[in-house]
């Protein structure tokens, strides 16, 4: 969510009202929003609305092109890579990473391992990946790639393995990740998420430090951003958390970004997911 | 940044060392050994709070106005992480807190009203100080209260991490800003503006007037924009 910008709860559901007359909804769109309402109430009203049309189904279908397709310099499909139940397997990978994997030495969230195949079975450049930016290129592969991927596990609950000593190693540092004060304004993640039933503007805020139930925070992303018409992966959302944060940038797949993922998935352990979910 | 895997096996190695517990210390410690490594009897849990400063100095790069040095914390930033949401000792608190106090800077010419009414176009902006921003002055900061704070009563997108500060000056009798009755809570609220850890170590709020993402005369807008009698805020 932007927050730097006024969003009164008027703009925000016109966007959401613009949002649904885009995706050519039918009929009539129920005009009785009262300021009383909360946003939450009116997202959910809108999701019911457009829940047989989610546009992240778009992505989906994209991403599953990609993955059969032969690409890269290798001229390979991703049908052989490991998401950690075995190569090809993709069918509940995603409610189980991060996780480790022995063939890397790491810890890795379902974008930094899919950069490891990119590059062990296509022959991509890992790094200059990482380094494009969100939306661009390579970078809407990955996109396209996490919301099928995603979706695959779809109404499933999250179970991260704890197993491995370095999963719970990451699991306390991404803990630690999470509290950690700093920039100009001494925000950590826990400054909005880090306590129940508090919001920014009209935005309700999950509690991340506890599981905040099906298909809320970390289990409701990768997500469809109606506001920009965007999809995001939860690399692209904790970038943007991270800039309101007012810290530095974040590398892609960095090490914060996959201790902080074991530290949420853990934590959101039993949580049914919904992704690619719908926001506003 | 991704693939620092030289230093991470270092780390892992030395990590492992020290944490190995149970079923994994014998072929773990046997493995060690073999390589001359040593194998301690216990096996003391890892430096996690180190462990954190190093990955979080190796995960981040700087971007347009948002350099690395925002990773650094200061005592209290460094304490208050530490305690992961919970409570600091006294003895802690009260020197976060003394150490704050004497930060503060009152107004030069004993002014701490402004004009409400750009206190309150300050409190609606959420802006500045992002790697987005250009420039990290002042003059390009919004104040981002109503992310956290109710304020007028009009303004009903409003935050609630924070406390209601609707009828802030009112609920505290201030009928006078500049009557001496007023002077207490005039200071304690400019003070709180200033450096929100005087009153509170671990305090949420960010120290607008001690890291410079404010300036006096923004500060003296807002004051006005809770403290002036005038104020929507205040009827």
């Amino acid at each position: 969510m932007n927050i730097q910008t006024r969003r009164g709860p008027q703009r925000s559901l016109a966007a959401a009202m613009a949002g649904a007359m885009a995706v050519a909804l039918m009929g009539q769109i129920p005009l009785a929003f009262s300021q009383q309402k909360s946003a939450a109430d009116g997202i959910a009203e809108y999701r019911a609305m457009i829940a047989d049309g989610n546009p992240a189904e778009l992505f989906e279908a994209k991403g599953e092109g990609l993955w059969q397709q032969k690409r890269g310099p290798k001229n390979v499909s991703l049908e052989q890579c490991d998401l950690g139940k075995g190569p090809g397997v993709v069918k509940g990978a995603f409610v189980e990473l991060p996780r480790w994997f022995a063939d890397t030495g790491r810890v890795q969230d379902l974008e930094s391992r899919l950069l490891t195949c990119m590059e062990r079975l296509q022959g991509f450049d890992p790094v200059a990946i990482a380094r494009t930016s969100f939306g661009k290129d390579e970078q809407n592969t990955l996109e396209a790639l996490s919301a099928w991927i995603s979706a695959e596990s779809k109404g499933m609950k999250f179970n991260l393995p704890q197993v491995h000593p370095q999963e719970r190693r990451q699991f306390e540092i991404g803990k630690r990740a999470f509290f950690y004060r700093g920039g100009p304004y001494d925000f950590a993640c826990a400054s909005c998420h880090g306590e129940p039933g508090k919001r920014i503007r009209l935005q309700d805020l999950p509690d991340l430090t506890t599981n905040p139930g099906d298909g809320i925070g970390f289990a409701a992303w990768p997500a469809y951003r109606v506001s920009n018409g965007e999809m995001w992966s939860m690399q692209r959302r904790l970038n943007d958390c991270f800039r309101q944060q007012r810290f530095p940038y974040p590398g892609y797949a960095s090490d914060v970004t996959v201790a902080l993922g074991v530290y949420m998935g853990v934590n959101a352990k039993g949580a049914q997911s919904i992704a690619p979910a719908l926001k506003r | 940044m991704i693939f620092d895997q030289p230093k991470a096996v270092a780390n892992e190695t030395q990590t492992r060392r020290r944490r190995v517990a149970g079923h994994w210390r014998w072929p773990l410690c046997i493995a060690l050994v073999a390589i001359g490594a040593g194998c301690a009897s216990t096996a003391p849990a890892p430096d996690y709070d180190a462990l954190t400063d190093q990955m979080m100095l190796a995960s981040f790069r700087e971007e347009g106005i948002a350099k690395l040095d925002r990773l650094q914390q200061d005592q209290a930033n460094a304490a208050c992480s530490k305690v992961q949401g919970g409570r600091l000792s006294d003895e802690q608190a009260s020197a976060i807190q003394q150490a704050a106090q004497k930060s503060v800077r009152m107004p030069a010419d004993g002014n701490f009203i402004g004009d409400w009414r750009k206190g309150e176009t300050l409190a609606q902006s959420g802006r500045g100080m992002t790697w987005t921003d250009k420039s990290a002055a002042p003059s390009a900061n919004g104040g981002t209260c109503y992310n956290c704070h109710q304020i007028s009563r009009t303004e009903i997108s409003y935050g609630t991490i924070g406390p209601s500060l609707y009828q802030y000056g009112k609920l505290r009798g201030v009928k006078d800003p500049t009557d001496p009755n007023a002077r207490g809570i005039i200071e304690y609220t400019w003070t709180k503006l200033w450096n929100a850890k005087a009153y509170n170590a671990c305090s949420g709020m960010p120290r607008f007037g001690h890291a410079g993402v404010l300036d006096e005369g923004q500060l003296k807008d807002l004051m006005a924009l809770i403290l002036d009698p005038k104020s929507p805020v205040n009827q």
